[in-house]
């Protein structure tokens, strides 16, 4: 589904990802750990374009990212990415955030969207809420409607980049809850976290970035059980120590 | 001194002055409508990534903001009528002056304003399938322009005050009116307090206003 071949990028002189590769199946749960600055939230936007990479190559379901023949609004449509800070339009009603690209993006009626707006909003447990303004929100609130939001697409992968990052601890649950569920349903998804137990619940595989190196990529019981590298070690016992 | 103040004067020119004030309002309000309109078009290409696009848009607002207003009118006034080789009318002219004069100062406002939207917004039109277009007038713009209300209304009071600069070519706004008016029938006094009066009342009225929306949108 996800194809990553030998990505370079650098930001001026600084080489933000030296040589990564990976590939994530369809159906596959992946979760991108490391330190802050180790170019793991770098590597996601690359993914869906919304950073440019220097060199190699990124594929999503056969349709090359850096290529400039791809229409990448197209492209983006296709898969779902949910941000640190939510990125709700805050000039807009929860409602309104969701439907917009549908009508705009797919050419759904207002009808249509609105009614798939309210099945996904009943979904992440919010339905009362959907005439609000996003600031009446709280964060997990936002997020779970900035996850609904990417869902009405309808996309074949869906892009997390610390999506609990920015929560106060009481309401990271409600958040993760919603993402589970989405991973038992077999949704592709790739996500950039420190939540080592979100990745011991559900991820597939977990990869290990440093100084802008995948350092690991094993499976969620080998990473858990024996990292080989020092740094990933180093970086487990300082999250799970508390 | 204000022992033979003639209130009469007034009440009898009053339709010549209201006529003088149509004609502010009228050009104040056109000026603005195109200020902006240019504003944005200038603001979005200062922020191109494409070099000669933003370089064009920063000579162009860097060289009216140099010039004072007076020689932009006069220019217009008296240099495009003969490029075009006929009248385009006073109104016209100074119309067409005022736009593009404002477009330089809105354009700074109106970028200022987009950057004070996060990128992260940008990105998150983006990530919806949304192109550039449309990220900017439905995401980027109407948070920006929420932003920068209170600034785009004190610029548009400091050019409904500068409008009575069209008398240097001889056209009849509200001021040009008042200054006519107290000639013919020897009244400065009452015609130029008036006047203050009312551009006073006008632009307190606005940056009231001004002030009100900056408490409304504060963040």
């Amino acid at each position: 589904m996800i194809e990553i071949r030998n990505v370079n990028k650098w930001y001026g002189q600084f080489h933000v990802l030296k040589d990564c590769s990976t590939s994530i199946a369809k159906g596959e749960v992946v979760v991108v750990c490391g330190h802050s600055g180790s170019g793991k939230c770098t590597l996601i936007k690359c993914v869906n374009g919304l950073e440019p990479f220097h060199q190699g190559a990124i594929t999503v379901d056969g349709t090359s990212v850096g290529d400039k023949a791809t229409n990448l609004s197209k492209l983006r449509s296709r898969i779902g990415m949910v941000f640190q800070n939510f990125e709700l339009f805050p000039h807009m009603t929860v409602i309104r955030n969701i439907t917009l690209s549908q009508v705009k993006v797919l050419g759904r009626s207002e009808a249509e969207a609105e009614e798939r707006g309210r099945t996904l909003l009943k979904r992440v447990g919010l339905e009362d809420q959907a005439a609000k303004h996003p600031a009446q929100l709280s964060g997990g609130q936002q997020q779970r409607v900035a996850i609904a939001r990417a869902l009405a697409m309808d996309p074949i992968a869906m892009l997390f980049d610390e999506p609990t990052s920015a929560l106060d601890p009481e309401m990271i649950n409600e958040v993760l809850d919603v993402m589970v569920a989405l991973a038992e349903d077999g949704m592709t998804m790739m996500v950039v976290t420190h939540e080592m137990g979100f990745a011991k619940k559900v991820a597939d595989r977990v990869i290990f970035m440093d100084e802008g190196k995948i350092v690991e990529d094993t499976t969620t019981e080998e990473f858990f059980g024996t990292p080989r590298s020092d740094r990933a070690q180093l970086f487990l016992s300082k999250i799970l120590s508390h | 001194m204000f022992g033979g103040f003639d209130y009469a004067v007034l009440e009898r020119t009053m339709p010549l002055l209201w006529q003088g004030m149509l004609f502010t309002l009228q050009l104040t309000g056109l000026a603005i409508c195109g200020g902006v309109f240019f504003g944005t078009l200038l603001a979005l290409m200062r922020l191109s990534p494409f070099r000669p696009v933003s370089f064009f848009a920063a000579s162009y607002v860097n060289f009216f903001r140099s010039l004072p207003l007076i020689l932009v009118i006069f220019w217009f006034y008296f240099l495009v009528p003969k490029l075009l080789g006929r009248p385009i009318g006073g109104f016209h002219s100074v119309l067409i002056a005022f736009v593009m004069f404002e477009a330089a100062y809105y354009c700074e406002i109106i970028r200022a304003g987009i950057q004070s939207v996060t990128r992260a917004q940008v990105h998150a039109g983006y990530a919806l399938g949304l192109t550039y277009g449309q990220t900017m007038r439905m995401i980027i713009l109407p948070q920006a322009f929420r932003n920068m209300m209170p600034v785009l209304l004190t610029q548009s009071i400091i050019m409904f005050q500068d409008t009575s600069l069209v008398y240097v070519v001889g056209l009849k706004d509200f001021l040009t009116t008042a200054d006519l008016i107290s000639n013919r029938d020897n009244r400065p006094v009452e015609l130029f307090i008036f006047a203050a009066l009312v551009y006073f009342a006008i632009c307190l009225i606005g940056s009231l206003a001004a002030r009100r929306l900056q408490r409304t949108y504060a963040i």
